[in-house]
């Protein structure tokens, strides 16, 4: 699952890990919006070059190149799925066609490159923070970052029962696709008990150390917005106005019009 | 037999775990493990039947290659108890969790329960035979676990931390029905930390820190060598200790078993 290895948190010291995590979820919605707007090829290359720099300047971009290798097989689907429909409804698909398929795939691109660095860069403590701070009751954020914090947890975990179901001459890769699926039942039910027992061991812990205690709790780390996180929201608030300007004011030029 | 011929071993996330490691278990040896946390005992322990394969270097089992097998076919000559029972247990049933590796060796009908049967009775779990293995208390738990893996009778049996969270009573037992199986031919492999034992078991120890094996011998060697000891972060045994601290009485620094403390005492009293 290569994809997700893009999206998980390393703590790195840079520029774009210090931002405020509700303006970079607010430059990733602008980005979003901006992709979902257009349906030409040239916007959508802007918009993936634009975002580079973040990348670069979060140091990120070995993780970041991984996540985009995991998104490659989802978007030769959807490139394929595009053709494919076109050439059912209309016969031979033209350079138009092949156009607007490649289109859909980097719009595609761009939505995983910019949720990529959003994830690459916030950490999940400072996501909940900031879900505290856009008033999502306390105990929603801190399920939240807790489920977050247990996903490498729960891999190890995953990986050792394999370990020993394995050595009791389990054989996952074997049988038919039904069997395979049955063979996984050993893996799941130690899992899944396990999580329910940490769960409640989790709660009495926190328990004994009186969360909940106050209503209204303060914080050990408070976000602050600084100098960059206002140039950030610039930068989004002029990414989405020039995108919708472009969009209904200015013919965006297609590149397959040339050769015709 | 087992041999370890030189093995590296390092981690996904760039820890080398292993370093230069060489080793040779004969059949029906005894041999227990002893090393501080992180010093590769358990790494070691998992390229016994093939679960890591080494990164340079070889494991043979019986002269076969371990990279040449899968786990599962290893498994039926090195059978392998984890150090957490609830890694392993998923059945309704105790009676289904010891068949579940039995049928995965192929075994059926009589045999089957035959083979159930025997490893219940061998551990004491008999009563349990239709007992949910989630109702057990913890100790109960790991006898199924080992129970589950004895029933297919491997020649080689590895234990990771078997001690652990075990009464005072129940680690007397296991430590008698380890030596009932090594008396059976089998070769036992432990992996622990628990320093009086292994004096009592008296087996071959292998002392390991930091990826490396820093010695092995007799229990009587290692487990009384204060700086090998000392470097894999591991107490003395309390006998040895005492001894030691009464060297200046010309008592042998080399006692480990406590009946043979017991004779050296007596003697040295009738003397005086």
């Amino acid at each position: 699952m290569s994809v997700f290895d893009g999206l998980k948190f390393r703590r790195v010291s840079s520029p774009i890990h210090l931002l405020d995590p509700r303006i970079k979820f607010f430059y990733v919605c602008s980005v979003f919006v901006s992709a979902i707007i257009f349906w030409e090829l040239l916007p959508l290359i802007i918009l993936f070059l634009v975002q580079i720099p973040f990348v670069l300047s979060a140091r990120v971009q070995k993780e970041w190149v991984r996540s985009l290798r995991g998104a490659a097989f989802l978007a030769a689907f959807i490139f394929s799925t595009n053709i494919v429909f076109r050439f059912i409804s209309a016969g031979q698909p033209t350079l138009q066609d092949v156009e607007y398929a490649s289109a859909m795939t980097l719009r595609f691109v761009v939505l995983v490159e910019s949720f990529s660095i959003f994830f690459l860069t916030t950490s999940p403590d400072h996501l909940g923070l900031a879900l505290e701070k856009s008033h999502i009751p306390y105990e929603f954020c801190f399920a939240f970052t807790t489920a977050v914090r247990f996903v490498p947890v729960l891999a190890d975990e995953a990986q050792t029962i394999m370990d020993a179901q394995k050595a009791r001459g389990l054989e996952l890769e074997k049988g038919n696709f039904i069997k395979r699926i049955r063979n996984y039942i050993p893996i799941l039910i130690p899992l899944i008990i396990s999580a329910i027992r940490r769960s409640l061991e989790l709660a009495e812990a926190m328990e004994s150390r009186a969360w909940g205690a106050i209503e209204k709790r303060t914080n050990l780390y408070i976000l602050k917005m600084g100098r960059n996180d206002y140039l950030l929201i610039m930068i989004s608030i002029l990414i989405l106005i020039i995108s919708v300007y472009t969009r209904f004011h200015v013919t965006v030029p297609v590149f397959s019009s040339f050769f015709l | 037999m087992i041999e370890v011929k030189n093995v590296y071993y390092t981690y996904p996330s760039g820890v080398e775990a292993l370093k230069d490691i060489s080793l040779t278990i004969r059949d029906g040896e005894f041999i227990a493990i002893m090393g501080q946390n992180g010093a590769g005992k358990t790494t070691l322990i998992k390229h016994f039947n093939g679960l890591l394969k080494s990164t340079k270097g070889e494991v043979l089992i019986d002269g076969i290659n371990t990279k040449k097998k899968s786990v599962a076919e290893l498994a039926r000559n090195v059978g392998f108890v984890f150090q957490n029972p609830d890694s392993q247990l998923f059945s309704e049933t105790v009676e289904e969790e010891v068949a579940f590796a039995l049928k995965n060796f192929g075994l059926k009908d009589t045999m089957l329960k035959k083979r159930i049967t025997w490893a219940l009775e061998l551990l004491g779990l008999t009563e349990y035979r239709k007992t949910s293995p989630f109702m057990l208390s913890g100790g109960e738990r790991k006898r199924v676990a080992l129970a589950s893996v004895l029933a297919w009778n491997p020649e080689v049996v590895v234990m990771d931390e078997p001690t652990i969270g075990q009464d005072h009573q129940q680690k007397e037992k296991l430590r008698q029905f380890i030596i009932q199986l090594n008396t059976q031919g089998k070769t036992v492999v432990v992996v622990t930390h628990d320093v009086e034992f292994v004096a009592d078991c008296a087996p071959r120890v292998i002392l390991m820190a930091e990826g490396k094996i820093i010695k092995d011998g007799l229990g009587k060697e290692v487990l009384t060598d204060v700086d090998c000891l000392d470097q894999a972060s591991i107490v003395l045994p309390q006998i040895t200790e005492v001894f030691i601290e009464l060297e200046d009485f010309g008592l042998p620094r080399n006692v480990i078993d406590l009946y043979e403390a017991k004779e050296i005492l007596l003697r040295r009293l009738d003397e005086k």
